[in-house]
């Protein structure tokens, strides 16, 4: 395939927490497409933003394994230098709280003009800022010439947003993340900018990778879904399959979790427990099972690996076979019963 | 912009006048007046008495504190009795030498504050931050007058590398380049002395600024964005961090008054500091007066002075 973008093979992210090494992510094997939305799905603390930093080369004290294949470049092994060239010029990152990431005491046209002359040394000023305001103009930004001139604690939360998504496409990057974009907003303002996100991956044609917690969000973005869960994929698909023809326990968790308007009556359904911290994760076996104790033992692979029950759908461990909803098992012995 | 400085300004009227009026009082409650040093048993009470009315020392306090205040405003801060002419001609060279000595203070503690600062804060927990750390708490722990002691004996008495009192050599023509050498020789070992000191508060701030600003989302903008680590520490970090810095500088105007107390008198340096204790001993009123309200003065100045720098380079602040 000569559309592959990004090529992870068998990444691993590690943090030291005293004297040993604890991997947030785990044996993550990925490829992103050009012009493709692949979102990464998973709670609080399952690894996806250390997933995204890694990517970009942005942790400071981690260890980093694997191979991170960029165009024939290895981003796990190149230097800082080489790194620093392809940070914000072909790789552009949205962050999820606009606010904190922009500099308070810099106005935010300034920010966006860092952005290309980091790139573009020698770039005249004047054309800068004709290409700022361009910028400005293409995420919507009503009067980019007076915007230009604001710092960023006087515009709105969505205006922030955008700005940000400015800078991360100011060299029209190849390979855009976006970590959560829209958590920090509210609803009308993220509708707005996932339009934004989507009109902008049709002008620029990069490949998306979007990492959000939000489900209703990867239903109207995404191409491909990848589910992370305690720094492993547990499932991946394209958006179609997984919505329709969900697999792995903890997909299937996420998406019976969502309220429907259907089932007013009923509770949340909620996944018990919480994602373990990287001290105590366990390293072998299912790492989703101590949160689906009602299923046996036994359903569980030793090693779980990924495997391929369709093509291009990959799921995690054989749980997924045996695995049913207590309440669903509490209905069917009613209707039997009755 | 304008508007802010203009409203800050107004503000440190009705505080000037309330830092007069406390001047004032303070001295009054103190015992005795400026006749008490007068006493000789060959005076007759009477006389004193009568001496005490001419001079209107037993008028109601806000009688006194007016007749006081309007000379005040004349640059007329009354005589001095020790040395027998106007307070305000006393105080004049002294607060030029006073204003001398204060400034080589500030820059040297800047110039010592800001590299260390860096260095601590951006190489935090490695072995060149310990060090300075290091320093940093034996400044706090070390009283300036004890640590000035130790410098004057050591450069001013062991090596003889700088004088040991006065401001300026005898015999020198004011307005000579020698003149002026002799003036910063003599200047050099008591702004070092105090700047030592005074600026580990600065070093500390700064490095506990920069620790928390590198840790911000948008320094990792800024790294997202391509910009190498020397632009992210000059363009992102250190003028974050250096905020709270100018914000101090007020105060630190206030630490360098009770600073310049101590060393000039350890230096035998004719300043207002030195002034101002060897006229408490004296009971020089009308001089005591004067310095503690120049004093106060100088304080409202500076946290002016502050906040006013900290609208110039902090956009948050500034009312529209």
């Amino acid at each position: 395939m000569n559309d592959v973008l990004l090529n992870i093979k068998n990444l691993k992210t590690s943090f030291r927490i005293k004297d040993d090494y604890y991997a947030a992510v785990d044996d993550v094997s990925l490829t992103v497409r050009k012009n493709e939305v692949l979102a990464i799905v998973g709670e609080s603390g399952s690894g996806k933003s250390a997933f995204a930093f890694s990517i970009m080369g942005l942790h400071t004290r981690a260890k980093i394994e694997g191979e991170i294949d960029y165009k024939g470049i290895d981003l796990a092994k190149t230097n800082a230098n080489q790194m620093r060239k392809l940070r914000g010029n072909e790789m552009g990152m949205i962050f999820q709280d606009a606010l904190s990431a922009l500099n308070p005491l810099m106005v935010v046209g300034a920010q966006i003009d860092e952005a290309i002359f980091l790139h573009n040394p020698k770039s005249s000023k004047s054309l800068r800022k004709k290409q700022v305001i361009n910028l400005l103009n293409q995420v919507g930004i009503p009067r980019p010439e007076k915007t230009y001139h604001q710092y960023p604690h006087e515009l709105s939360g969505g205006m922030r947003q955008r700005i940000v998504i400015a800078m991360a496409i100011s060299n029209q990057p190849e390979l855009l993340i976006a970590d959560e974009p829209t958590t920090a907003l509210d609803v009308t303002i993220q509708s707005q900018i996932l339009d934004l996100i989507k009109e902008l991956k049709d002008t620029i044609h990069a490949g998306i990778i979007l990492i959000t917690h939000d489900l209703g969000v990867v239903a109207e973005m995404a191409d491909r879904v990848a589910v992370m869960y305690a720094g492993q994929i547990v499932e991946i698909a394209d958006v179609y399959t997984l919505m329709e023809n969900p697999q792995h326990p903890y997909t299937r968790s996420l998406l019976n979790s969502i309220p429907t308007l259907n089932d007013v009556k009923e509770d949340l359904h909620v996944i018990e427990g919480v994602v373990p911290s990287l001290q105590k994760l366990p390293r072998s076996g299912c790492r989703f099972s101590a949160r689906i104790p009602w299923i046996d033992e036994s359903a569980h692979e030793a090693s779980p690996e990924l495997h391929e029950i369709s093509p291009g759908h990959f799921v995690r461990c054989t749980c997924y076979k045996d695995f049913y909803f207590p309440e669903q098992a509490e209905e069917e012995r009613n209707y039997v019963a009755n | 912009m304008w508007k802010l400085i203009v409203r800050r300004t107004l503000i440190t009227i009705p505080q000037i006048l309330l830092l007069s009026v406390l001047v004032f009082i303070l001295a009054q409650a103190m015992p005795g007046d400026a006749l008490t040093g007068l006493i000789d048993p060959n005076i007759d009470p009477a006389t004193i008495e009568a001496m005490r009315e001419r001079l209107g020392l037993n008028n109601p306090w806000y009688v006194q504190y007016f007749d006081w205040i309007k000379g005040v405003i004349q640059g007329d801060f009354g005589q001095s009795f020790r040395f027998k002419m106007p307070v305000s001609e006393l105080i004049g060279d002294r607060m030029i030498n006073t204003l001398w000595l204060s400034l080589a203070t500030l820059i040297l503690t800047y110039l010592i504050a800001i590299p260390l600062g860096i260095i601590s804060g951006r190489f935090n927990d490695t072995w060149l931050d310990r060090v300075i750390t290091g320093y940093t708490y034996i400044g706090f722990a070390a009283p300036l007058f004890i640590f000035a002691l130790i410098m004057l004996f050591v450069f001013g008495f062991q090596l003889s590398w700088f004088p040991t009192s006065g401001s300026v050599s005898p015999g020198t023509e004011p307005g000579t380049f020698a003149y002026f050498i002799s003036k910063v020789n003599h200047l050099l070992l008591p702004a070092l002395s105090m700047a030592l000191i005074t600026t580990v508060s600065t070093v500390q701030y700064l490095r506990s600024e920069i620790i928390d600003t590198k840790q911000k989302d948008f320094i990792v903008t800024a790294r997202a964005k391509g910009a190498s680590e020397s632009r992210v520490y000059n363009r992102h970090v250190l003028r974050n961090s250096l905020l709270p810095i100018a914000a101090f500088f007020g105060y630190e105007i206030t630490g360098l008054i009770g600073g310049t107390i101590f060393i000039e008198n350890i230096f035998g340096y004719p300043g207002m500091g030195e002034l101002f204790l060897s006229s408490i001993s004296l009971r020089d009123y009308s001089v005591m007066t004067a310095l503690v309200l120049l004093f106060g003065l100088a304080a409202i100045l500076g946290a002016l002075l502050s906040d006013i720098i900290l609208s110039l380079v902090d956009p948050r602040i500034r009312i529209k």
